[in-house]
């Protein structure tokens, strides 16, 4: 590897993966034999239709998920060798994930939200309070700090659940469907603000997508069609 | 019929829940039962007494005795058939804490007055045989695990010293709300080895009974009695057996009064779950309704299929509790056996119990109808539960 | 605590209805279970508060209670002469000699009989009694068929208010004073003149006696020395256990029958509990997931949602203590069963009590949020994240 030097450092490795759900005893294949790699500050749109097996593979990224075969390497850690608990650590400490529908926590202020990852360091509650500012003031919320989800458009709650993303600086960004239910101009500013994390801040970043105008921003396309990807 | 099938589906619809709910209201209601049992075996002593007997006390207080010569003289009186005698003897067993009623009766006369108290023609021969015999009910024989012919040594509190007594035999009790937990001797024991210590209490017996010739002359038979000790040194005071044993339930009318306060708590813990149940159930199918109203079912139609559901959980909850207040009833009888003597669920109380539950059934689900009936189309199919 | 508490209260005021009514249910239990104690625990310090620190009560060997006692009249003068008794300011010695005896008295409330003590008393009573202290009237006259009552038979009795009689032993006896005795059994009892009492029920000797000790810490060379006395045959003991003994029949009663019935009451609560619990968690799965993916442990998310149960179980004991406190406003009178005899006392609250009541509570909270708890922290990350 060292003859790529440093910046090329790989960041995800697949290497043979399979992945299949059982229905009964009905083997229902989603990802067949799939090898993937991604170096350091990439940012890759995974695309494909509904049920080609984009959001498994992302959940598999995420170490949310367990590979029924294969091998997946992830920040130099090969998942199947870490406990439920050590993966949970893992996640923390390498992973920040966005979803479709934002999933921030309704009782909690947009600072809580962004701090509730956070607690899971060993931070103290002033290096939290500049991490959370920090994050907010990236996706352009430092004025929305103390409004709770509810009382913010979608847009502005996707940019708070990006905020809770880096908030803990992770290796790797992963997105599922982050404009999904987004007006247009709301998705926009969002699909900016993952392209600023990329080049400013040199954030590698998995979009899993269908929306062509993602898809434009990020360097790298790949489709995944019947569990293959091209 | 058809709202009825559909409200009971929508009670299966959270099994866990309304299986929760169900075994909720099914406790509560045996808790019911439980706390009207208690009250209901502290009226145990009034419910067994007969009409036709009168009890005759000290006007001052019963722990004040009445002298022996008044039997004579009461049974002059027109429609008095007999009369027996008995004192409070107050002793205990080893422990002064382990409380039992014992009494000194007169061995001739009291258990023909008694006829709910059965003693065996064998128990009641050795009773009148021998001076320090006495008779004890099965309850009490089996806490201290006493048998005919036992020499038992009770420790006087009233009347100071050892006395050692022979368990004459073990007497039953022809109702279930006869008392088998009391312990009976001899006056004439008692009376004698006071004339032998302390001859100034000898004589004097704690309360007579009368038997009279009917229930509807009790008030005369009474007043009479009364008079004819009017100003003397111990006036009585007669009442029938209910009467008389009924003052000594006023007395802890207070612990009576709080239990019936807590069972009454107990329904409302009942409404507070099932509003809670139904609550939820009402927020989650705000949208169910909507729907049902724009396919033109009726507030009418709406009220019956939550009230139906309210009341189809109620209900089981209530069956299930009555069912369960038996055997709960049974086992804590048995633990208590020494303060309840007689401790039996009575019909009535469960019928209680059951209206409650129904009531509870209604009222619980008045919230989630006002919701139901009152949501517009438009917001309630807007609604995402 | 990885999940801030913060998270948990907010969820629970988030959903008013649900959370009150679960609250109010645990209150009510909680009510209860700290009634009873509050109950059981008013008649012992009525009975506590009865005797001295400072008395030594001597009654007939065996006899457990006052009522049951005698003591002849050359016992009284060997017992008068102990050397540890101390003595008033006309140098007699601090012993009271008493007779106690019981009569029926109508309740004012609802004219039901009852047994209220009687107390035949000497002059050095009330410097023994020390607690004793005349509010209204004046102190009966030696000699004459007068009474003073305690305050609370004052209050609950008939013909037991100040002008009032009271008819016993042929006479009617006129009540000529009220007093207080620091909410102590004594202020359920009616006092007279001692040879006055035993005049009228032809009583030859008193009930039992009372000494005021000159120090304290002589009490157990008195207890022997009289104990063993063979020409006494008699019962020595100090004051204030005397009295808290009396206290045994009712408060265990209470207790034991209390509890009982909190604990059955308790599944009602319990079982509510862990309704609402299991709706929090199926309404929160989608969270409960999102937390799994930043990173939260299952054990994160046990600890939270059982976090959760407990504070709407100590909301619920709160809620129940502090209504439960509200009744020690109120004074209640019933028969004790160690004596026989009316007594009126209070509720009364200790931190002890408050302490077990919340105990109760939070193990409620626990019992009730266990399982719901253990469901979320089971839910498998990918089904959370998919519920509505």
């Amino acid at each position: 590897m060292s003859i790529y030097g440093e910046r090329s450092r790989t960041i995800v490795e697949i290497e043979a993966l399979s992945k299949s759900y059982f229905r009964d005893s009905l083997e229902i294949p989603v990802l067949r034999n799939l090898n993937f790699s991604l170096p350091e500050g990439e940012f890759v749109a995974l695309m494909g239709p509904s049920g080609s097996g984009k959001t498994t593979l992302l959940n598999l990224i995420a170490g949310i998920d367990r590979p029924t075969k294969g091998k997946v390497k992830v920040a130099g850690t090969d998942l199947a060798q870490l406990s439920e608990g050590e993966l949970a650590k893992w996640r923390a400490r390498h992973i920040g994930f966005i979803f479709q529908f934002y999933n921030l926590i309704p009782v909690l202020t947009a600072y809580e939200n962004v701090e509730l990852p956070l607690l899971l360091t060993s931070l103290s509650k002033s290096e939290r309070k500049e991490h959370v500012e920090t994050a907010l003031g990236i996706v352009g919320l430092s004025d929305r700090m103390h409004h709770y989800p509810r009382q913010l458009s979608g847009g502005q709650e996707q940019r708070v659940a990006i905020a809770r993303a880096i908030a803990t600086d992770p290796t790797l960004i992963l997105a599922d469907e982050p404009t999904g239910d987004l007006d247009k101009k709301s998705a926009e500013e969002i699909l900016e603000l993952l392209s600023r994390l990329n080049s400013e801040f040199k954030k590698t970043i998995v979009v899993v997508t269908h929306d062509p105008r993602a898809a434009e921003k990020a360097h790298t396309k790949k489709h995944l069609d019947k569990g293959e990807l091209s | 019929m058809k709202i009825l099938k559909l409200a009971i589906k929508n009670a299966g619809r959270h099994k866990l829940r309304t299986g929760l709910t169900i075994v909720g209201l099914a406790v509560a209601v045996m808790a019911f039962g439980l706390i009207r049992t208690v009250i209901d075996a502290w009226y145990a002593g009034a419910e067994a007494s007969a009409p036709d007997r009168l009890v005759s006390r000290n006007a001052v207080n019963i722990i004040f005795p009445l002298p022996l010569s008044y039997k004579e003289q009461i049974l002059k009186v027109p429609g008095v058939e007999k009369v027996s005698y008995a004192h409070w003897f107050g002793a205990y067993y080893t422990d002064p804490k382990q409380f039992f009623a014992n009494f000194a009766v007169d061995h001739h006369t009291y258990f023909d007055l008694f006829p709910e108290v059965i003693v065996d023609s064998q128990t009641l021969a050795n009773f009148r045989s021998q001076r320090n015999a006495a008779v004890v009910g099965q309850i009490l024989a089996d806490r201290f695990g006493w048998k005919p012919g036992d020499q038992v040594r009770l420790i006087g509190t009233i009347y100071p010293g050892d006395w050692d007594l022979v368990i004459a035999g073990i007497y039953h009790g022809r109702d279930k709300t006869t008392d088998e937990s009391a312990l009976m001797l001899r006056w004439d024991y008692l009376d004698e080895t006071l004339r032998a210590t302390v001859p100034v209490r000898a004589g004097y017996v704690g309360w007579y009974i009368s038997k009279i010739s009917s229930p509807a002359e009790a008030v005369r038979i009474s007043a009479a009695i009364d008079s004819m000790f009017k100003n003397s040194l111990a006036e009585t005071l007669t009442q029938t057996e209910k009467q008389f044993q009924l003052s000594f339930i006023a007395m802890s009318g207070t612990i009576i009064t709080a239990l019936r306060i807590i069972s009454y708590l107990i329904i409302g813990i009942l409404l507070l779950v099932l509003t809670n149940t139904m609550g939820m159930s009402a927020r989650e199918r705000i949208s169910e309704y909507a729907v049902m109203k724009t396919l033109g079912f009726k507030p009418f139609h709406l009220v019956q299929l939550i009230a139906d559901e309210s009341l189809f959980i109620s209900l089981s909850g209530g069956i299930l509790g009555i069912l369960l207040t038996f055997p709960m009833a049974s086992g804590f009888g048995e633990a208590m056996k020494y303060y309840f003597p007689v401790f039996e669920t009575k019909p009535q109380d469960l019928l209680v119990a059951g209206i409650f539950a129904l009531c509870v059934g209604i009222l619980a689900s008045m919230f989630p109808i006002l919701k139901a009936t009152r949501v517009s189309i438009v917001d309630g199919l807007r609604s995402i539960g | 605590m990885k999940i801030p508490i913060y998270y948990n209260y907010r969820n629970l005021l988030a959903r008013k209805l649900t959370t009150g009514l679960t609250v109010l249910g645990i209150g009510l239990v909680v009510f209860v279970f700290s009634g009873v104690l509050m109950l059981a625990y008013g008649i012992k310090k009525t009975l506590v508060a009865t005797g001295s620190e400072d008395n030594a009560t001597v009654i007939r060997k065996a006899s457990l209670t006052e009522m049951m006692s005698y003591i002849t009249r050359d016992q009284v003068s060997i017992i008068e002469s102990q050397p540890e008794i101390a003595r008033g300011p006309d140098g007699k010695p601090l012993v009271a000699g008493e007779l106690y005896v019981l009569i029926s008295l109508n309740k004012i409330k609802n004219g039901d009989a009852a047994n209220v003590v009687l107390r035949g008393v000497g002059p050095a009573s009330m410097l023994v009694h020390s607690g004793v202290k005349l509010i209204e009237g004046r102190m009966f006259t030696e000699g004459l068929p007068e009474l003073i009552v305690g305050k609370s038979t004052a209050q609950g009795f008939q013909g037991a208010q100040l002008g009032g009689s009271i008819r016993f032993a042929k006479q009617n006896w006129r009540v000529v004073g009220i007093f207080e005795a620091g909410k102590s059994a004594f202020e359920s009892e009616v006092w007279g003149d001692v040879n006055q009492m035993l005049a009228a029920f032809n009583r030859p000797v008193v009930s039992s006696m009372t000494l005021k000790l000159a120090d304290p810490s002589k009490f157990t060379a008195l207890k022997e020395r009289l104990e063993k006395d063979p020409r006494l045959s008699v019962d020595v003991k100090r004051e204030k256990e005397y009295y808290a003994d009396q206290s045994y029949a009712m408060t265990s009663f209470i207790k034991i029958l209390g509890v009982v019935i909190s604990v059955i009451f308790s599944f009602g609560a319990v079982i509510g509990a862990m309704i609402t619990m299991y709706a929090n968690i199926a309404n929160r799965a989608k969270e409960i997931g999102t937390l799994r993916v930043l990173g939260f442990k299952r054990r994160n998310i046990l600890s939270s949602f059982l976090v959760e149960s407990i504070l709407l179980s100590l909301a619920g004991g709160v809620v129940g203590v502090v209504f439960a406190s509200f009744l020690s406003m109120k004074t209640i009178s019933t028969t004790n069963w160690d004596t026989f005899s009316e007594l009126a006392f209070g509720f009364a609250v200790t931190p002890e009590i408050v302490a077990y009541s919340l105990i109760f509570a939070v193990v409620m909270g626990v019992v009730g949020g266990f399982l719901p708890a253990v469901r979320a922290a089971r839910m498998n990350i990918l089904t959370a994240l998919r519920a509505e």
